[in-house]
């Protein structure tokens, strides 16, 4: 019905039915108050603006989680392996190829097409946190298991040591970019934290990896492990509490509802259990540096599945989405009058 | 191939083709989607489902109005809005008073009908100062994707299935996309969504293959009031500019345009919106930066908490090796 006819070099034979104004010829009289001012919280009957994330539990929280333990791990197996103490080494480079390898299959498990995994390393995008993080662990994975099969069996020390270096050094990186891949979305409780959400991931990796080697090395060997988990708990703890302040209400709002809730408390509760437990009882009884170790990685894993709740909760909050937009636009708005005036003044 | 990251300039805007890498192309091709005009018929969905073969997702009766679609996703490209308010119509009276201007009893002379005024007197008359219009009012949108000059989706995809066309538009590769999923909620406008049982990622393509031949979308050319334009993005620009102009005229004071400029914070959008009311109402969010805008400073703060990990660990080491 539309004649206009597109072509390449623009539009031919517009037609002018597009300009009617119900009314007009009608001679309607005119109205002059239709202004009216916009009610508080509007959305369209309360429906999500953005699409919530298609990731799945267990698979992208677990991610998150393995992610940080392994990266941490690989630092404490790397730094056990140089200062002799072959137990942390052990169980440290066991952990790290283990949940190394684990958060890949999470990964690859997670993709709507898995047999196009291998389409990630089509490209590189430093845009694509996703894209940089398939390369990164596509390094560290290979490196996390050489290095602790070389561990277990003895076989090619030489290579065994350089590949433990390596995952120590890629390590890092494995943990803290999975933050700049949630907060770099429209979700707004990822993105909001985004500035604070990478040392919240670090920390909550030490403290997994700290907790995991605490509870499974020998203790003559664990004081390392104790200090990571134990530093990386307690800034954990504090830095998730300083994210949430950070973002405005009606984001925050997410991690004190439902599932997010729950599961930020239990993660609290236990990192600080794991943390009194580990001052405590951490370096004399085994039985005291297995249950507070323990109590650590569980706290990171609530941590992350407490932020992927959350997330999930705000994407499906039109208001966590419209209400910081809102203010954002009248501040812009009122900023640019405000020159406006300053102009005609000047 | 490296994407680079956001090189925020008005001549991308005007023209994201040239940026990404085509040396020769033509103009940017965009929709501008006048809502003022809309009369939901859902032309341009059926159209659109017709054209790109976009399986059937449910007729749902939703409780919201006449849209039983809900919402873009990846078994639907355009969705109209139906709004529902309790607002005058601006200028466009709906020519419902009899005592001010009534068909029936016109002159007294057509006919001998009564007036049908008390029926009239259900209608919700709601003007609070007592007024004798009626309040009510239907405002109809038919929502797509933005093709953003800063496409949040095109910036986070990994494997490159996301691209930009030589007409500036954003379209997915379904032969590449591995369905991560990265830029479902990547995108500020809840666009793009998984599709069920095919796992892959499905979008508005602003109908590359027709327009490549010089064709309109289906959506385009399927709209019976022509709310749906397509063409050269600075032409449309330009005709949106003049019809707002002429609704302010008329007292449709409440008419604005939706990322019609080149400064948002998606660096422009190939297809904008004229709106009767402000764009949360047709759950449109009112100012969308796009998320890749922050990466620099993300990575940078990845950068140093990595560092930090790396000194932490270093350092329980050297204190404890007492
Ligand atoms: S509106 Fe969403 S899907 Fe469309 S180009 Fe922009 S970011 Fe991509
Ligand atoms: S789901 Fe497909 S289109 Fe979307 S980011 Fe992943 S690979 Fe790209």
């Amino acid at each position: 019905m539309n004649q206009t006819e597109v072509t390449k070099e623009g539009l031919k034979h517009e037609r002018p039915e597009r300009e009617a104004t119900t009314g007009v010829v009608a001679g309607r009289k005119q109205r002059r108050d239709t202004m009216v001012p916009p009610a508080k919280f509007q959305s369209y009957y309360g429906k999500p603006v953005i699409n919530k994330p298609v990731w799945a539990s267990p698979d992208i929280p677990g991610y998150l989680f393995l992610g940080g333990l392994a990266g941490a791990s690989s630092l404490l197996g790397a730094g056990g392996q140089l200062t002799k103490r072959r137990g942390l080494a052990r169980v440290s480079k066991a952990a790290a190829a283990a949940a190394g390898g684990l958060s890949l299959v999470a990964l690859v498990h997670d993709l709507g097409r898995p047999a196009r995994f291998l389409n990630m390393l089509r490209v590189f995008k430093v845009t694509s946190p996703m894209s940089v993080g398939s390369w990164l662990l596509s390094a560290y994975v290979p490196a996390a298991g050489l290095a602790a099969l070389s561990e277990m069996t003895g076989a090619v020390p030489l290579l065994g040591t350089a590949a433990s270096c390596g995952a120590a050094v890629l390590g890092p990186a494995v943990a803290s970019y999975t933050a700049a891949l949630i907060s770099n979305t429209a979700v707004p409780a990822w993105h909001e934290g985004h500035k604070t959400m990478p040392f919240v991931f670090v920390a909550s990796g030490a403290s997994a990896a700290g907790g995991l080697a605490m509870a499974a090395a020998p203790l003559a060997e664990s004081g390392p492990a104790r200090r990571l988990g134990l530093a990386g708990g307690a800034v954990e703890l504090a830095l998730t509490k300083a994210m949430e302040h950070q973002m405005h209400p009606a984001v925050r709002k997410s991690y004190h509802e439902g599932k997010a809730k729950w599961l930020i408390r239990a993660a609290e509760a236990l990192t600080a259990a794991g943390i009194l437990g580990g001052f405590a009882a951490g370096r004399r009884s085994r039985l005291g540096a297995g249950i507070s170790g323990a109590c650590l990685v569980a706290g990171s894993a609530c941590t992350r599945f407490g932020i992927f709740w959350a997330g999930e909760a705000s994407a499906l909050d039109p208001q966590a989405t419209l209400t910081p937009q809102r203010e954002r636009f009248e501040e812009k708005i009122s900023f640019e009058k405000g020159a406006e005036v300053e102009e005609l003044r000047g | 191939m490296i994407g680079p990251l956001n090189l925020l300039s008005s001549e991308r805007a005007a023209e994201p083709a040239s940026a990404d890498g085509y040396a020769d192309h033509p103009r940017r091709m965009g929709f501008f989607t006048d809502t003022s005009v809309c009369i939901g018929c859902k032309a341009c969905e059926v159209a659109c489902k017709e054209w790109n073969h976009v399986p059937e997702d449910g007729l749902n009766f939703t409780a919201m109005s006449y849209d039983n679609t809900e919402g873009l996703g990846a078994d639907t490209w355009r969705h109209v809005k139906f709004i529902e308010q309790r607002k005058p119509l601006g200028r466009q009276e709906p020519g419902l008073l009899h005592e001010l201007a009534s068909p029936i009893s016109f002159n007294g002379q057509v006919g001998q009908v009564a007036p049908a005024a008390p029926k009239l007197a259900a209608l919700p008359q709601a003007s609070p100062d007592g007024s004798p219009f009626i309040d009510f009012r239907w405002l109809m949108a038919s929502d797509v994707c933005k093709h953003c000059t800063d496409a949040a989706c095109l910036d986070v995809c990994p494997t490159g299935a996301l691209f930009r066309t030589e007409f500036g538009t954003v379209v997915v590769q379904e032969d590449v996309c591995n369905g991560c999923g990265y830029c479902v909620p990547a995108c500020p406008f809840g666009v793009l969504d998984q599709r069920e049982g095919d796992g892959r990622i499905w979008k508005c393509t602003l109908c590359y293959d027709r327009i490549s031949y010089g064709e309109e979308p289906a959506c385009a050319k399927a709209c019976p009031t022509n709310s749906i334009q397509f063409g050269e993005l600075d032409e449309l620009r330009e005709r949106a500019r003049g019809r707002l102009a002429q609704l302010h005229e008329g007292g449709v004071r409440d008419a604005q345009l939706y990322l019609d400029g080149k400064e948002d914070g998606i660096g422009g959008a190939g297809a904008f919106f004229l709106l009767l009311d402000e764009p949360e109402v047709y759950g449109l969010p009112p100012d969308p930066v796009v998320t890749t805008r922050d990466l620099p400073r993300m990575w940078k703060l990845v950068g140093a908490a990595a560092g930090a990990l790396f000194a932490t660990a270093v350092s329980s080491f050297v204190r404890a090796g007492k």
